[in-house]
């Protein structure tokens, strides 16, 4: 599907969720992921409100979708407090694209008051002005601040493709900036080639990223999520791609980011990350009642147990 | 619960087979007066021929516990559970483990099954917790710049302890916390720190009223080490390592704080 294609529609999660899935496993088939800890806590901190619109956005952001919105200051501080009881180990911010939000660079200091944060963005939003705050931030704490940018080609072509028109040269000078004010990025890219090409693809990046002044790039891969954008993209799942109770007898739970962390949002709280577009993932309205375990029956579960923590910055890439 | 009457006692982590900083740091706590010795774990891993560091622990009667890497040789397992993400990483971590492994005799092997997960001690009054990286899991990176105090807290909750030490991750850091608790990663012996200089790090514990941390850095022979490494073909990344005191592996894991003080 094209890009104009997508455009023509409001929000194509709408589309989805209207399909009928040709099959679901027995309801007693279905594993349950325990909360083993609190450690990873996210912030849906820039809703799904973006300046891009790329094609394979797994929870469909926009420059339109307000599905979620922007979540202020006060509101994020509130559960930082309430972090602190529970002790939550790390924090991470995410959208739609977390620069939008004018709070931004409040709310890092907040949390870089009581731990280390990561924030995922397109790096659209990095002007010289803004990398010298987050640096000043970053000095200011003992924790560290870890910047991922997203990119998906190491050239305009390849990119631009995917996360639309200018995209490339704006994140790569949002990139330059970080470096120049002592950042290591972390530029995360989401798999959209052939596992053969992987390794042409990660020197690219590293050739690309040196004539920045990059020089010790931090690149991590992840697979794509296919639903939202990218189910219309490529493909979604085949009616099989389901976690059963089966495959998980031996398996580290661990490494599914809904047993160690939960996602916070301006509408209550949901069971991780990925799963915020669907309706049954919110489990509660504060962190204290968002402990009990999580049936896994969505298909994105299966991308999850396949690859390990997507979400986290030190997991598991495919290569 | 062990009481001790000990006055003095050293704390080390990470050997990685390298039996050279081991013996330094034998000789140099005794100098020091130290009464007692205790390994955090990570007996292999890194360095050459691994059956050197048994004797050492047994002659000197150095309690240990058991790290991620000596539970996976201990037990047979395919790899070190070091806990790495990045494929790189993995791929000179393999091939330590792999060393190490056909190396280390039947014997060493079964000690290393043998070591306790945790010890607890009683120093001068205090409560103190010995583990790897960790008390909740061996393989965990508590790392300084990535680890809230409201975390160590709830770590203390839920292991009741007045201190706890901790290694794994290769760099060295304490905390004080509220309640007069106090949190210590005492890092390795194994490899140096990432900051350009050759020596390693181990900490005393000395009871004098209260319970103070101090770490030590302690230089050895890393000349003979890398001699011996490259006798025993290992990738020239490690001993470069050994020889300019930076990291050239395994860095993807490192927080960024970690990461920007390196070279690579
Ligand atoms: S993938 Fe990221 S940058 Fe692209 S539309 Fe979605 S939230 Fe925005
Ligand atoms: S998508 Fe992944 S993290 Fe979310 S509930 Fe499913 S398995 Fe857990
Ligand atoms: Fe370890």
């Amino acid at each position: 599907m094209s890009l104009e294609s997508l455009k023509a529609h409001d929000s194509t999660w709408e589309i989805i969720a209207a399909e009928i899935p040709k099959y679901k496993p027995k309801f007693d088939d279905i594993p349950s992921a325990p909360l083993h800890s609190l450690d990873t806590l996210w912030f849906q901190v820039g809703g799904t409100i973006c300046n891009l619109w790329c094609t394979h956005c797994f929870i469909s952001c926009s420059p339109k979708n307000h599905k979620f919105g922007f979540m202020p200051r006060e509101e994020v501080m509130k559960h930082l407090e309430e972090s602190k009881e529970i002790g939550v180990k790390e924090y991470y911010f995410t959208g739609g694209e977390p620069f939008m939000n004018r709070d931004m660079l409040g709310i890092l200091e907040d949390t870089l008051a009581i731990g280390p944060a990561t924030v995922l963005t397109n790096g659209i939003l990095i002007p010289e002005r803004v990398a010298k705050r987050l640096k000043a931030i970053s000095e200011n704490s003992i924790y560290s601040l870890e910047i991922r940018v997203s990119i998906d080609g190491f050239t305009e072509e390849t990119n631009d493709k995917i996360r639309g028109e200018g995209s490339f040269r704006k994140a790569m000078a949002g990139v330059k900036n970080l470096v120049e004010n002592g950042f290591l990025p972390i530029i995360t890219v989401a798999q959209t080639w052939e596992d053969s090409e992987t390794e042409r693809i990660f020197n690219g990046f590293k050739k690309t990223l040196t004539e920045v002044g990059y020089n010790r790039p931090r690149i991590k891969m992840i697979p794509p999520l296919r639903i939202g954008r990218e189910k219309v993209r490529s493909h979604g799942y085949d009616k099989y791609e389901y976690i059963t109770k089966e495959m998980m007898v031996d398996y580290d739970d661990h490494l599914l980011q809904c047993t160690t962390g939960r996602m916070v949002t301006d509408k209550g709280v949901y069971v991780c990350p990925i799963l915020i577009d669907s309706p049954e993932a919110k489990v509660s309205d504060t962190l204290a009642e968002s402990f009990e375990p999580y049936p896994l029956k969505h298909q994105a579960c299966y991308t999850c147990y396949i690859s390990g923590a997507i979400c986290h910055n030190f997991s598991a890439s495919e290569n | 619960m062990q009481k001790l009457a000990y006055k003095k006692i050293a704390v080390f982590g990470g050997v990685y087979n390298n039996y050279l900083a081991l013996e330094a740091l034998v000789k140099d706590a005794k100098n020091r007066g130290v009464e007692k010795l205790y390994c955090l774990g990570d007996l292999g891993a890194f360095g050459p021929n691994p059956d050197k560091v048994f004797p050492i622990l047994l002659e000197n009667n150095i309690e240990v516990v058991q790290g991620n890497y000596d539970n996976s040789i201990g037990n047979d397992l395919s790899d070190c559970q070091c806990g790495y993400t990045d494929p790189q990483d993995n791929y000179f971590a393999q091939i330590s483990y792999d060393y190490t492994f056909a190396n280390t005799s039947a014997e060493f092997k079964s000690y290393q099954k043998r070591l306790p997960k945790k010890i607890r001690i009683e120093l001068g009054g205090k409560q103190v917790l010995l583990c790897h990286g960790s008390p909740r899991q061996t393989n965990e990176f508590l790392w300084e710049s990535a680890t809230p105090n409201h975390f160590l807290e709830k770590l203390f909750q839920n292991h009741e302890s007045d201190i706890i030490l901790t290694t794994h991750t290769g760099i060295h850091w304490q905390r004080q916390l509220s309640d007069d608790k106090l949190f210590a990663n005492i890092g390795v012996i194994g490899r140096p720190e990432n900051d350009g200089e050759t020596h390693v790090w181990y900490a005393l514990l000395t009871e004098n009223g209260n319970i103070g941390i101090e770490f030590i850095p302690l230089e050895y022979d890393s000349k003979n080490l890398a001699s011996e490494m490259k006798e025993e073909n290992l990738p020239q990344e490690f001993i470069d390592t050994v020889l300019t005191g930076w990291w050239t592996t395994c860095l993807e894991i490192l927080p960024v704080k970690e990461r920007v003080r390196g070279k690579y």
